[in-house]
């Protein structure tokens, strides 16, 4: 099938999402859509999808002009679509959520299980997709669920696919098997239409990458063009990719663990007996697959989660049981790796986010009140230090991109004076100017002799930013290795085998076949 | 227009991060208070919302009155007979309504006594709704506030104005109490507020009938469940012909506001409400905010109570508490839960009340038809989208937000 999009335009009040795009997707084509958050990615993908009604413009399916009122107008063209957050009932397994909509019944209502079941084996044998069919979906793991929906659409005769960020939520050895699937698809004729900001993604799959910024498609280019080239394409001036820094210049032992162990609610060991040790003027870097005990280790780090063993020193002063106001009065900042979860109060303004945790402070009241004028210069001077994107401070932070909303949360955390930085996924959904912005601020603060812990799951930024990398596998660190470590080594750290490579700081390694 | 407009424009599609699953139109609603440009929507769908109610209201006044339904039967030979009783009818218990309440000034007087303690009650809900707890427990704190100030007014013995004070104190801090012990249960062991706040009227009902079954709350040679009166030393004063609780009411309402808008608690008790995870991430103490949240509420409710007990009836029966528990929550959602817009609503449904019964009197109207309004009211305030829909307000703009932040990309 032949998806053409010709001068489609998307407006909404003044505001024009989409301008005037002309695409073509080639039968059996991986066409990458390349851009940033809020670039018109989504909306446009809408519109080809039957969830917008396009303002102009016109979308034809092998040489027919078509409109799509619904998304079951655009399924019964062949147009699938894998959304970034699943529709997936949890407690329904494959099967019965692959016919989900259109059940196979037999005789008074009663549903073939069977029939369905025979489907999915058949769908997944065809393209190579393991999936088991009577599985429950809250069973099995993000990147067998993405696989479950592509099923899906497929099981609707989908002839061009989208892949809404399909990504952004798999390990690195899921996404390797995403872009295998992409190329067994590919190789039996669908198109693909694989939306991603992610460039190394772009270079590995894609036949054709059109690069959208504000609404318009500013380029096409082939998957041979270099990064630097798309990046810059993408924002729309010369990025630098690499931060630039000087040798760490390292100091005295500030924030040092030992042994630490974290028992969740169910019963599981998470974290489990952790040795770490951050030195002043110093970025350690946590990478690892997410889940693997990260978001605990930073969690106790803060006194958000109480550790079950083990102790946590800042500047020798034992702090295991402090709770989250004394850790942050003890000049530990921090950026939570769920930025709209912990990290602001979406209702409250630019202005009150920025003292959220600074609010009980000198500065910022008296007594029991606010000093509101306080308060506004403080807004008005971080806006412009952090160049944060706003209406004006009183605008709710909600309503910002999410590079903005994240300058936001890094603007408080910097604006105090901190002996520890712990910053989790500091750039994740973030857009690539922003990710720019954010890890120069990163290295001068670790300049100004702060010891920085990085907490990240994209081994870019890993290396982009720490002196020292941790790897973390299965609650335990499984490695200390210096920034020059190649990302293969890293890699089988981070998949838990090889542990034996660099003896960690301290803890016993644990070594996986 | 500005170089970061375009940066800004396209913030629904956020979710393209997947940082933010959550859908949160729903609490949108709530206008910045600092801002009047917001307040705009608002106000213009409350006031459709009230107009809606009223040409409903119109139809139910119609339907009930003899004339216009006689004059309905013969529609079609003479119209004008239908549409000038009808319009008669609508026009005397409308115009009765108005007199009845705001009409002169004794009326006004009336009103805004009648106002004041579903304003303050409706405060306390106001209040702990901004700190995300819904308190359906009004009642039960009026309850207490009653029992206290009640018993401090009849039986203790002091001077004029300090036996007031007390009283009203007395009131207020059982109140607290009472809706505190819900906060404090919510922190500690995380039982949810609305049920502890039904079940705590429940008990607090059974408790007032206990009480006024013994001889300490009993009319002395009486078998009634009603108490003593308050002694005039604990009765408020008048201020410009209304008793002092009108004064108080506006006061807390002041008061709510500055605590909620200027104030570091009022910062911990929006934030905790709006987002919890990260109010205790920036080291908040949730649990603390939750108490204080409720203890307030329960102040408010036991100040609603003392003008119940010290201001308009002066002795207890287990019917004082009437509605006006339940009324405070309807008085708050039609507020917006913002201490100005608890205050007008307050009002309005003070006025509707008072002027139903003038209604009834003149126009022979029944006075339900004032509650049938009240309702009303609250119902398409409660449902934007439906008085949207019957305006058109809805721009293509807002609705198209809705879904692209749906689906993101």
């Amino acid at each position: 099938m032949r998806l053409e999009i010709k001068g489609l335009t998307k407006r909404f009040g003044s505001f024009t999402a989409n301008d005037s795009i002309d695409l073509t997707i080639e039968p059996g084509e991986i066409h990458c859509l390349l851009g940033e958050n809020g670039a018109g990615k989504s909306t446009l993908m809408n519109m080809l999808y039957g969830l917008l009604d396009p303002t102009e413009g016109q979308i034809v399916v092998d040489g027919e002009p078509v409109t799509f009122a619904s998304p079951r107008d655009a399924i019964a063209a062949g147009i699938g679509m894998v959304h970034q957050h699943f529709m997936l009932v949890p407690v329904f397994s494959v099967a019965e959520n692959v016919m989900l909509g259109r059940e196979h019944t037999r005789g008074l209502g009663v549903l073939n299980r069977r029939k369905a079941a025979e489907t999915v084996r058949e769908l997944s044998s065809r393209y190579n997709l393991a999936v088991d069919p009577d599985a429950l979906i809250e069973d099995l793991p993000v990147g067998v669920q993405q696989r479950v929906e592509i099923i899906k659409a497929l099981s609707h005769d989908a002839k061009v696919l989208i892949l809404d960020e399909p990504t952004a939520v798999l390990t690195p050895q899921e996404i390797d098997e995403l872009m295998e699937i992409m190329r067994e698809l590919k190789r039996q004729g669908t198109s693909i239409i694989f939306i991603t900001h992610k460039l190394r993604e772009v270079k590995a799959v894609g036949d054709k990458i059109s690069v959208i910024r504000r609404g318009k498609v500013v380029g096409t280019a082939p998957p041979t063009a270099s990064e630097t080239e798309l990046a810059e394409m993408m924002v729309g001036r010369a990025v630098q990719l690499v931060v630039d820094k000087e040798p760490a210049n390292v100091g005295e032992e500030v924030l040092s663990v030992e042994n630490l162990t974290v028992v969740d609610p169910r019963g599981h060991q998470v974290l489990k007996d952790v040795t770490l040790a951050a030195r002043g003027g110093e970025v350690l870097g946590i990478a690892g697959v997410q889940g693997n005990g990260q978001t605990e280790l930073v969690k106790a780090l803060l006194g958000l989660v109480r550790p079950d063993a083990g102790t946590i020193r800042l500047d020798g002063e034992d702090i295991t049981r402090h709770g989250p106001r004394e850790s942050l009065d003890a000049g530990i900042g921090y950026v939570p790796e769920d930025r709209s979860h912990d990290g602001y109060v979406g209702d409250f303004s630019v202005r009150e986010n920025l003292i959220l945790d600074l609010y009980r402070t000198d500065g910022f009241s008296r007594g029991l009140a606010l000093r509101l004028d306080a308060i506004e210069q403080n807004a008005d001077a971080r806006i412009k230090e952090f160049d944060i994107r706003t209406e004006s401070p009183e605008t709710p932070v909600r309503s910002l991109s999410g590079g903005n909303q994240q300058k936001v949360v890094v603007a408080r955390e910097f604006s105090r004076p901190l002996k520890v930085l712990v910053a989790a996924q500091p750039t994740r959904g973030v857009d690539v100017g922003s990710i720019e912005f954010i890890h120069k601020r990163i290295v001068a603060e670790r300049d100004r002799g702060t010891a920085v812990v990085i907490v990240s799951t994209e081994l870019d930024e890993i290396y982009a930013l720490a002196d020292r990398i941790a790897v973390m596998y299965d609650g335990r660190v499984v490695g200390v290795v210096g920034p020059e470590t190649p990302r293969e080594e890293i890699g089988l750290l981070m998949a838990g085998a090889g542990a034996g490579t660099t003896a960690a700081t301290g803890t016993d390694t644990e070594v996986e076949a | 227009m500005s170089p970061e407009t375009p940066e800004q424009a396209p913030a629904p599609e956020e979710q393209a991060t997947g940082t933010d699953p959550k859908p949160e139109e729903a609490q949108v609603e709530r206008a910045d208070p600092r801002n009047p440009v917001s307040w705009l929507p608002t106000l213009v769908e409350t006031a459709v919302a009230i107009a809606v109610a009223l040409v409903i209201g119109a139809l139910l006044v119609v339907l009930s009155d003899q004339d216009a339904l006689e004059a309905l039967a013969y529609l079609f030979t003479y119209p004008a007979d239908f549409f000038n009783a009808a319009w008669d009818a609508i026009w005397s218990s409308y115009s009765a309504l108005v007199r009845g309440s705001v009409g002169s000034g004794d009326r006004l007087a009336t009103t805004l006594e009648r106002a004041a303690p579903l304003i303050c009650a409706g405060l306390g809900v106001s209040l702990a709704f901004r700190a995300g707890l819904f308190n359906i427990g009004a009642t039960g704190q009026m309850v207490f506030g009653f029992l206290a100030a009640g018993y401090v007014g009849f039986t203790w013995d002091l001077p004029p104005v300090l036996h007031m004070l007390v009283a009203l104190v007395a009131g207020v801090v059982a109140g607290a109490l009472y809706g505190g012990l819900v906060g404090l249960l919510k922190a500690r062991t995380g039982a949810h507020e609305v049920i502890t706040t039904i079940m705590f009227n429940y008990l607090a009902a059974s408790i007032l009938l206990y009480a006024l079954s013994k001889d300490a709350f009993q009319r002395p040679g009486s078998d009634n469940t009603q108490s003593p009166p308050v002694a005039d030393s604990a009765t408020f004063g008048s201020v410009a012909d209304v008793h002092l609780g009108v004064v108080l009411a506006f006061l807390a309402a002041g008061g709510v506001w500055w605590l909620l808008e200027r104030s570091t608690l009022g910062f911990e008790l929006r934030a905790v409400g709006s987002n919890p995870d990260a109010s205790r991430t920036a080291g908040m103490n949730v649990s603390k905010v939750f108490t204080v949240g409720m203890l307030l509420a329960g102040a408010l409710a036991g100040l609603a109570s003392t003008m119940q007990v010290l201001g308009d009836q002066s002795s207890l029966s287990p019917t004082l508490a009437g509605n006006i528990g339940f009324d405070a929550i309807t008085v708050a959602l039609l507020g917006r839960a913002t201490p100005l817009g608890t205050v007008l609503a307050g009002l309005l449904f003070g006025a509707l009340s008072v002027g139903g019964v003038a209604m009834q009197a003149s126009a022979g109207t029944p006075k339900e038809l004032a509650q049938v309004l009240q309702a009303l009211i609250v119902l398409f305030v409660a449902a934007p989208a439906l008085v949207r829909g019957l305006t058109r307000m809805r721009s293509s703009a807002s609705g198209s937000t809705v879904q692209a932040k749906g689906w993101g990309g």
